[in-house]
């Protein structure tokens, strides 16, 4: 017992990149609790204690709910489909499926109320922030399924079950640690999400955080409600961890390339075929119809040399924000798939509750903690990049934690009996086992970067100008035919990585 | 064990010394200065001693309205303007957290509301008289000269000529059942709680009170987000009437043709408070106070040329005489609206207790 604790000793460079981590997650917690109660307790309990409070909690956690059951059943029916049937064109699906991530959530949202304006509220919010959001979920099932062992559902097809019976009790096991990650990804998002609820005109509680800055400059309130939230996401984060379940994941013996038997899908092949072509239609169909018409609507113009510049800032913050947090997430992965630390635990926790706050509290709490403590680099890149880091970092930590707890420990044992150093095990063994998980953070970091709006505006450089600051500026006056370019632009380079992470879940398998 | 509980401990650490350190630094912020700023005599004069200056703007206009007359200024003074640019009320509550560290020299905001919660957190320094004096009346403040309004602005009501061949002259009317769920308004936006604002001021809480109630009564629609979608929304007939300001249909208008427009506006009569004349308004922080080039951005807003250049590109009203106003829109001296001190619009919190009270906002 004694030696097992003694081999846990986690090395102090480790500890010492998890503080950092830690510092991170903390500032727009702190933020909150020291803004909720900066008028005293009293003025906090009746903001949080109003039948209107909880009133905007249902209707937030509603939308989450509703968000994330539909995400989960298109995701990873989507993802089986592209794996393991017969559906025609299966190459072109999956690459193409996965697209809606590239799509900023007010773009998809303009686009719905361009196309359907009777579509707002509750049905307008779900089906926009659905359609941009079952990618969290369809990508790392198509991971699981390619690195599913296909040698049990053989098994059962030859005790005689039918492909439903070993779809539901045999390859939905096996996806289910990756389909719980992208559902909880998919209800953080959706709580913190503000800018679809507002388009789609749907009261939730992001949308009364934002009316309070909007009416009365007024911070305490905003904060009071962040606080709700933070809390209500502790709900989410448990039945997470309850049901990715626990023990071991990894296993050596999976390396056989075998190919899976395919399903066939028969007479249900063209209609099958016609939901997920309806499907990509009204993901990026809708949106993509909308910036045509944005471009023949009117009569503003940009120039192409402002397009070049705004896209080469956003590739260079995008990929700047996607290294650093990759760097800061590592040692957290480390902590907690080889040491089971609790604090590694608390700090995945706090970065994931951070991410359902929504981005002007997120920018807010830099703002303050930034111009306190970081005034030398306050509203300079390395700040607005370190901003990223913060609103992020659960994406990227949770795709590195997956893939770290994937690679067989006993690996990192050999190395070590052989004499190597723990840190030589971790770059030469460990982390190059991890390898698809970092990139699949790292991408997802940079289409989310490349996206966000909130923290750039308050925190980039002056005369620093990214696609989606631009576009704002741009849609903030209704000059819309102007606003297309970027909108185009900004879609495109986010395509690139979710190309290649569909690349990265297929050579996986 | 001591070893795998150290992070927790150190976390903890961390976190307090941010609580403590972020509760010392929240007294300085509402610590009132008496820095002001010296009077400066003529624009003109100074410009030999502006070249090469720099100062940093903090816009809650969007960058299109703006930067021409920024432009404009750099070209005149040789002075550098950096500008950070956000919605109002970001870029308010972003001055709030910085406090009296912030990098702003000079606040240009969509109202006057955000900068009088900034003078009343003791963040801006006071203008010369001067210069304040260049405004009409009605676009300053009474006392202390902690801001000055820049551009004038009209509440308005738009219409659909199609659906509403006989359009209502007054917000007052539009408690008509004739007008039963075909009227938007926007409760969030800073603009109707002015004019909510002003109807409590000018004709008493309860009266103020009492037609919102009829609005609700008769059905009065709030889902709409923002002044721009209920524009365009009565434009393609999807809504028949809206309270709005002037200035979004000349703004939509440049974009689509204003031939192409189908919304027609209306400008109340009198002392109806669905008429206020409101007003964009510039200040100059406390840390910008001793900064020169602050000074003449704000001298040059309120010039001949800084104020024309706001007349043709956003379609707004000169507050200084001598600039014609914008085409296409009544005469200022035609405007009313009801009669008060843009800064009784401050009462802004019992209006939004109000719209709470009637779950018109949250």
């Amino acid at each position: 017992m004694l030696r097992r604790v003694r081999r846990a000793h986690p090395p102090l460079a480790l500890l010492a990149g998890g503080g950092l981590a830690s510092v991170l997650v903390l500032v727009p917690i702190t933020y909150i609790v020291v803004r909720a109660t900066d008028r005293g307790w009293q003025t906090f309990a009746d903001t949080v204690w109003r039948q209107r409070t909880l009133e905007l909690l249902v209707r937030s956690v509603g939308l989450a709910v509703v968000v994330t059951t539909a995400s989960v059943v298109i995701g990873v029916a989507a993802a089986w489909l592209v794996t393991s049937s017969d559906l025609p064109g299966r190459r072109f699906w999956r690459v193409a499926l996965a697209m809606p991530l590239a799509l900023p959530s007010y773009i998809a949202a303009w686009a719905w109320i361009g196309w359907r304006p009777d579509l707002v509220g509750f049905d307008g919010a779900a089906i926009v922030l659905t359609s941009i959001s079952y990618p969290y979920v369809y990508l790392p099932v198509l991971g699981a399924l390619g690195r599913a062992d296909p040698a049990l559902a053989d098994v059962a097809r030859s005790c005689g079950r039918g492909p439903w019976w070993v779809f539901v009790r045999v390859t939905l096991r096996q996806v289910r640690i990756a389909a719980v990650g992208g559902a909880l990804l998919v209800m953080l998002y959706v709580l913190s999400e503000f800018a679809a609820v507002s388009i789609m005109r749907y009261e939730s509680l992001t949308k009364v955080i934002y009316s309070s800055y909007r009416a009365s400059f007024d911070r305490t309130p905003a904060a009071a409600l962040g606080c709700v939230l933070v809390a209500a996401t502790m709900v989410p984060l448990w039945f997470a961890v309850r049901f990715s379940g626990s023990g071991r994941v990894a296993r050596v013996g999976a390396g056989s390339t075998r190919t899976a038997a395919t399903v066939e899908l028969r007479r249900l092949r063209w209609p099958i075929t016609g939901c997920v072509a309806a499907l990509l239609g009204f993901s990026l169909g809708v949106p993509a119809w909308n910036l045509v018409r944005w471009t023949g609507r009117g009569s503003s113009t940009t120039t192409w040399n402002d397009v070049a510049e705004a896209t080469a800032t956003t590739l260079g913050l995008a990929a700047a924000a996607a290294a650093a947090a990759v760097i800061i997430a590592i040692p957290i992965g480390l902590l907690s798939a080889r040491y089971a630390g609790r604090c590694a635990r608390a700090v995945t926790a706090l970065a994931y509750a951070g991410h359902a706050l929504p981005g002007i509290v997120v920018a807010l709490s830099l703002v303050f903690f930034g111009i306190r403590y970081a005034n030398a680099i306050y509203q300079r890149t390395p700040m607005l990049v370190g901003a990223y880091v913060v609103i992020f970092l659960s994406l990227a930590i949770g795709a590195i934690h997956g893939s770290i707890a994937q690679a067989p420990p006993i690996l990192d044992e050999v190395a070590r009996s052989s004499g190597r150093r723990q840190v030589t095990v971790w770059f030469s063994v460990t982390l190059r086992l991890a390898a698809p998980g970092i990139g699949t953070a790292a991408a997802l970091v940079f289409i989310a970067t490349s996206k966000e709006l909130p923290a750039t505006l308050l925190l980039r450089p002056i005369g620093t100008d990214t696609l989606a600051t631009q576009l704002w500026s741009r849609t903030d006056a209704v000059n819309y035919a102007a606003a297309a370019p970027y909108a185009c632009v900004l879609v495109l380079i986010a395509c690139i990585p979710t190309a290649l992470l569909t690349r990265a879940s297929v050579t996986r398998s | 064990m001591l070893a795998r509980r150290w992070p927790r401990v150190s976390a903890v650490a961390i976190s307090l010394a941010l609580v403590m350190g972020a509760c010392g630094g929240d007294d300085s912020d509402g610590a009132s200065s008496s820095t002001s700023i010296a009077p400066t005599t003529d624009l003109a004069t100074e410009q030999g001693s502006l070249d090469g200056g720099e100062l940093t703007l903090y816009s809650g206009r969007s960058e299109s309205l703006v930067q021409g007359v920024i432009d404009a200024f750099e070209a005149e003074t040789g002075v550098v303007v950096k500008v950070r640019y956000g919605s109002s009320a970001e870029i308010g509550a972003s001055l709030l957290e910085e406090g009296e560290r912030t990098p702003a020299d000079v606040f240009y905001s969509q109202e006057v509301g955000a900068v009088g919660v900034l003078a009343k957190a003791g963040l801006l320094a006071p203008l010369p008289a001067t210069i304040v004096e260049r405004a009409d009346e009605r676009f300053r403040p009474p006392a202390e000269n902690l801001w000055v309004g820049v551009t004038g602005r009209s509440r308005v009501i738009v219409y659909n000529p199609d659906l509403v061949p006989d359009p209502p002259a007054s917000v007052l009317e539009l408690t008509d059942p004739k007008w039963a769920g075909q009227v938007a308004i926007v409760p969030g936006n800073a603009g109707f709680q002015a004019f909510i604002t002003a109807f409590r001021v000018t004709q008493g809480d309860e009266a103020a009170k009492q037609w919102l109630l009829d609005m609700q009564a008769n059905g009065v629609r709030t889902d709409i987000e923002s002044n721009g979608d209920v524009l365009e929304a009565v434009d393609n007939g999807e809504l028949a009437i809206g309270l709005i300001n002037h200035y979004y249909w000349g703004a939509l208008a440049a974009e689509l043709g204003a031939q192409n427009m189908t919304a027609q506006l209306v400008f109340p009569k009198g002392d109806d408070p669905g008429g206020l004349f409101n007003a964009t308004a510039v200040g100059i922080t406390t840390s910008g106070a001793e900064n020169p080039a602050a000074l003449a951005l704000v001298e040059y807003l309120l010039s001949d040329a800084g104020q024309r250049y706001f007349v043709t590109e956003t379609h707004e009203y000169p507050v200084i005489d001598g600039v014609a106003d914008p085409i296409g829109y009544p005469a200022k001296a035609q405007l009313e609206g009801p009669a008060l001190d843009l800064t009784d619009l401050d009462s802004l919190e019992a209006t939004q207790a109000l719209l709470t009270e009637l779950g018109l906002l949250s």
